[in-house]
């Protein structure tokens, strides 16, 4: 097109290149007497200027942004620490002061003279960092040998403090001098070298926010680059604190209910998504993060078979056993076919030439006793009737291989078979065999804790599901900004919220289901985790491993992971809990994890309750019972007629109010008499609840005796 | 009619200057990057560099009546690249500039250039250097302009300036009339005086760094901070320069990023006058000798090829020279061949892999 004949000839007027090279001339005798200017008539002026007045930028750090649980409980701080830095050109002879400064801030030696060694061809004024996060005795040693070792210098800095032993670690996070590749990255884009970034959970998450925005100082410096004074500050913005939707109590019950078996347990508020604990077990000390991770340490977490790195909760991909039960349920009611399902369980079936195992006879069962009982045979008969599509359908309607996109990085979005998934992955058409044990949740499903809590709690909260998150955007000072909010929603995908309509019947349905399983009755699974007076529903999951069989050694390679899913109540539940633990063998064993979780829970939702001074700050009326007598009444000529009979009765306190109660129990007051309580008895009233004690009217609910 | 190509039609003498200055540039970020942690980035720019001549000689061997063929699908990929850079690119928590596909990130923003200059001179050499009708001067504005615009929204103000001068010299070579390009001038200055004076286009820290150059002095702690330390970096090195890796300014860190825009001031203290004379002839070389591959072209949009790819080396040269010696505003654009940096080295080597292909077609017909 372009070398057709038309401009063959055309040729570029060769005066207009001339105007150009001439232009091109003009324009670098200008720069060149530019430079001229200022390199042999300012040379003079500007050396001069080089010499004396420096101002050089000295970053400030700002204070990275603390976290608090949702009860404005600090769960990460910030701590000033030292390092101490050595300037040689300080000191007339550094090689022979390195055994006593070796000595003093208990180095190795030889680490010292190689330290040193590294930075030979420094200029002498740079200072050379010998050991960071210094203890007390050693900032000691420095100040008392200042005379002795002018080389030392130390300088403040501020450092993250996490709870220890890795408590919440893997929800938290930790931070870490932003890498080289990091640079590279367009997510660090408006990063620097050696600016402190999170490196994973919360703290990689909320980056953004928790870091501020470093201020500086302008040092004068000679021209060795000494300071000789200041010139004025930038002050650093702190980054801003945040609150987590973690509630310490709750994370702390969970952490000791999974104890040191490896697993996840996650607890959430299905209502709104709030997680109220994470745990993942193993976990690391995010504090050895924080100064520099040796190397030893790091090849250990990173070589563990446990995975303590791992985030189990989103990360962990496992098949999700027979709490798929509850999600085939679903299908099959949604499906109008499971309501009339009656099926024989002589301990297993025959489907397309194979028998498929159930570990019990159940016999003759409908759905309200499969799900309890967790009948295999009536799950492999129901997906053997719904088909691997409609079950996958459905599954990934609930958030089945899909992000949920909990505000965590690197979630894991897992696995729902299907005829589509069969032939794009392996290029072959899906076997119908293994329907039969997708049906009770083996097979190629897998699943992440996080996702099967949203997915069955949200089957429980009538088909509105939830995104997880542990950061209430509006609940922060300030809110977070709606660009804040859009970014997070972009950087973690996932289904998110979402109402999927159930049918009434299935709702009510699965819901009993799961509520009987935790009740005592014949072969009910998770019978051990029942609460007298809490309405505990819950469905366990006994997911055998490849290659695992019937082994049932507790932590074996190839003891079936399990599963628990709870919520407390059965029906637009408050609390949903999962559990895994890895090679854990039975479900009941998490389920009696769960309840732990659940007990911790209930006790502190009824000593919020029936605490007066909690209630103190929402306005609802406090139900008080008193017993008192009245007294003579002023003025009036009583003797002779015996005192007034003891009353008794219930008042509805306003604890608000500072006029007492505002009514009184009809029955106490016999005789019409005002509705006001006198004087003296509203201030004892008001006095006594000032006395209550925190515990006041709290049951404490423990574990039932073992039921037969 | 096809003719046997020879390496021999080749530039050497333009490859060999090209090459002088390289080690130049790899010399000095050195001696910027000794003792800091990006004591790596002198190999990492020789890798660059020998990636850019594998680039060079593989664009060389394409005729270049075949990339004018392709650029319209560049161009057409490249601007939905840019808007997917606006839509996709958001997931970065701030920066927009970059897109992923696949473990590459690339940023589409410098190889538009290359592509607008291929564009542009398919779009005058079709005109046939006759005069210009209003209508096609605007045809060529909206080809420059839609790039322009979604670059700038990344926003990346430095890149975007860098796309101008294609337009200008292909209006300059393609045949623009003295009163229309007076009209345009006078059109321009009004608009442009109106976005400055509205405040919609430029976000306030772009017009602090575009005005600060005039007075630093005004404000030595904040936006002027970096053209004095450039001016006195500068003006320190004196006929014959500090002396390599001697420049207190550059070895003290007072200069900022003396490894990438500033490098040209960390030059100049630690090699003087004499040395950065030198480096401008050298790029005054570079630049004639382009010129006379645009004379010997043997066809019109030869020559409108390689004078786009001097329109932008010139401007480069003009506009980081101007702000190290404190002629031009701070607007970030790197100095071509000099500056450490995978785009803008890869951009360098490109072009002129372009403007050798012209050259060795020469006497095709």
């Amino acid at each position: 097109m372009v070398s057709n004949g038309s401009n063959r000839g055309e040729k570029v007027p060769s005066l207009k290149l001339t105007v150009i090279q001439y232009g091109i001339l003009f324009m670098m005798l200008a720069l060149a007497g530019g430079l001229w200017r200022l390199q042999v008539l300012g040379a003079q002026n500007y050396r001069a200027l080089a010499e004396q007045n420096r101002i050089r930028k000295e970053p400030i750090m700002a204070p990275r942004g603390k976290l608090f649980d949702r009860e404005n409980r600090l769960l990460v701080d910030n701590y000033p620490s030292v390092s101490c830095f050595l300037v040689r050109e300080q000191s007339h002879n550094v090689e022979a002061d390195l055994p006593l400064i070796a000595r003093g801030l208990n180095l190795d030696l030889d680490q010292l003279r190689a330290t040193i060694h590294h930075f030979r061809f420094s200029p002498g004024y740079q200072p050379i960092p010998i050991k960071e996060d210094i203890s007390a005795d050693e900032q000691a040693f420095i100040a008392a040998h200042r005379n002795e070792l002018p080389e030392l210098e130390t300088i403040d800095e501020e450092r993250r403090l996490y709870p220890r032993d890795g408590f919440a670690a893997h929800l938290i996070g930790y931070v870490g001098e932003v890498s080289e590749d990091d640079l590279n990255n367009p997510r660090f884009a408006y990063y620097e070298p050696g600016d402190v970034v999170g490196k994973a959970g919360v703290e990689e998450t909320y980056d953004a926010l928790l870091r501020g925005t470093d201020g500086s100082r302008d040092v004068i410096v000679d021209s060795h680059g000494r300071e000789v004074g200041y010139f004025g500050t930038q002050h650093a913005t702190p980054g801003q604190d945040l609150n987590l939707t973690i509630d310490l109590d709750i994370q702390r019950a969970a952490e000791e209910a999974l104890g040191s078996a490896p697993g996840a347990v996650v607890v959430m508020d299905p209502r709104n998504g709030d997680i109220l604990a994470l745990v993942s077990h193993p976990a690391y000390d995010p504090n050895d993060f924080a100064v520099k991770i040796n190397r030893a340490d790091w090849s250990k977490l990173i070589t563990d078979p446990l995975h303590p790195l791992m985030n189990k909760a989103i990360q962990d991909q496992l098949a999700p056993g027979s709490t798929f039960k509850i999600i085939m349920s679903a299908a099959g009611l949604e499906e109008g076919v499971a309501q009339n399902m009656h099926v024989m369980c002589n301990g297993g079936a025959d489907f397309y030439g194979r028998f498929f195992k159930c570990d019990k006879h159940h016999g003759l069962l409908d759905i309200d006793e499969a799900i309890p009982m967790s009948c295999d045979t009536f799950f492999y008969t129901l997906a053997q009737r719904l088909g691997i599509d409609t079950i996958a359908k459905y599954a990934i309607e609930f958030g089945l291989s899909q992000k949920t996109g909990i505000d965590l990085p690197n979630e894991m979005s897992g696995i729902m078979p299907s005829t589509q998934w069969e032939l794009k992955n392996f290029h072959q058409r899906y076997y119908p065999g293994n329907t039969i044990s997708v049906g009770i949740g083996q097979g190629e499903t897998q699943v992440t804790p996080i996702q099967l809590l949203r997915a069955l709690s949200g089957l429980a909260s009538d088909g509105h599901f939830v995104r997880p998150r542990l950061v209430d955007p509006d609940q922060q000072r300030p809110p977070l900004s709606s660009d804040f909010r859009q970014a997070l929603l972009d950087s973690f995908p996932g289904s998110g919220n979402r109402y999927v309509p159930l049918k009434p019947d299935t709702w009510m349905t699965i819901t009993n289901g799961m509520a009987a399983a935790t009740t005592p009755g014949p072969f009910h699974t998770a019978a051990e985790a029942h609460l007298e007076g809490v309405d505990f529903a819950g469905k366990t999951g006994t997911a055998q491993v490849v290659g695992g069989g019937d082994t049932h050694t507790r932590g074996g390679s190839k003891t079936p992971n399990a599963w628990f899913v709870g919520m407390v109540p059965r029906r637009n539940p408050e609390m949903a809990v999962v559990v895994l633990q890895e090679h854990g063998d039975w479900g009941s064993g998490s389920a009696m994890i769960a309840q732990r979780i659940v007990i911790a829970y209930v006790n502190k939702q009824r000593r919020l309750e029936k605490n007066v001074l909690q209630q103190a700050g929402a306005a609802k009326p406090v139900e008080v019972g008193a017993v008192w007598s009245d007294p003579q009444p002023a003025g009036q000529d009583m003797v002779g007629t015996p005192t007034a009979a003891v009353h008794a009765g219930h008042f509805y306190v306003d604890p608000d109010s500072q006029t007492g109660p505002v009514a009184a129990a009809p029955e106490a007051l016999a005789s019409g008499a005002p509705s006001l309580l006198p004087a003296w008895l509203r201030e004892s009233l008001l006095r006594f609840k000032e006395e209550l004690p925190q515990e006041y009217g709290t049951r404490e609910y423990g574990p039932r005796e073992s039921v037969p | 009619m096809r003719r046997f190509l020879s390496f021999r039609d080749f530039d050497w003498g333009l490859l060999g200057l090209v090459l002088i200055l390289s080690t130049v540039s790899v010399l000095e970020i050195h001696s910027t990057t000794a003792h800091t942690r990006f004591s790596s980035f002198e190999s990492k720019q020789i890798m660059f560099i020998v990636a850019g001549m594998a680039g060079m000689f593989i664009l060389a061997k394409i005729d270049y009546h075949r990339l004018l063929d392709w650029s319209p699908w560049a161009y057409v990929i490249f601007i939905v690249a840019l808007i997917a850079v606006k839509l996709v690119g958001h997931k970065a928590l701030g920066a927009k500039r970059w897109i992923a596909i696949g473990p590459i990130q690339f940023q589409p923003s410098e190889w538009v250039k290359l592509i607008l200059i291929l564009a542009v001179a398919r779009y005058f050499a079709n005109l046939g250097g006759r005069n210009l009708t209003w209508r096609e001067i605007f045809k060529a504005f909206a080809l420059v302009g839609v790039p322009m615009a979604l670059v700038l929204v990344q926003p990346d103000l430095g890149t975007t300036l860098t796309y101008a001068p294609i337009l200008v010299a292909g209006l300059f070579l393609g045949g623009i009339s003295f009163r229309q390009a007076a009209i345009l001038l006078i059109c321009g200055t009004v608009l442009l005086a109106g976005v400055w004076s509205s405040g919609k286009v430029l976000k306030s820290y772009q017009k602090a760094r575009l005005t600060s150059f005039i007075n630093p002095d005004n404000d030595p702690r904040g936006s002027g901070y970096q053209i004095r330390q450039s001016l006195i970096a500068v003006g320190d090195g004196g006929i014959w320069g500090r002396g390599q890796s001697k420049g207190s300014q550059t070895q003290g860190y007072f200069l900022p990023i003396p490894y990438t825009d500033f490098i040209f001031a960390a030059f100049s203290e630690e090699h003087g006058f004499v040395g950065a004379l030198l480096v401008l002839l050298l790029y005054f070389f570079i630049l004639m000798r382009l010129i006379q591959n645009a004379q010997t072209a043997s066809d019109l949009p030869g020559s409108l090829i390689i004078m786009g790819i001097v329109a932008v080396l010139t401007f480069q040269i003009a506009v980081n020279v101007g702000m190290v010696i404190g002629f031009m505003p701070v607007t970030g654009i790197p100095l071509p061949l000099m500056s450490y940096g995978g785009s803008s080295v890869l951009f360098a080597f490109l072009a002129l892999g372009v403007a050798m292909n012209v050259r060795m077609r020469r006497f095709v017909n």
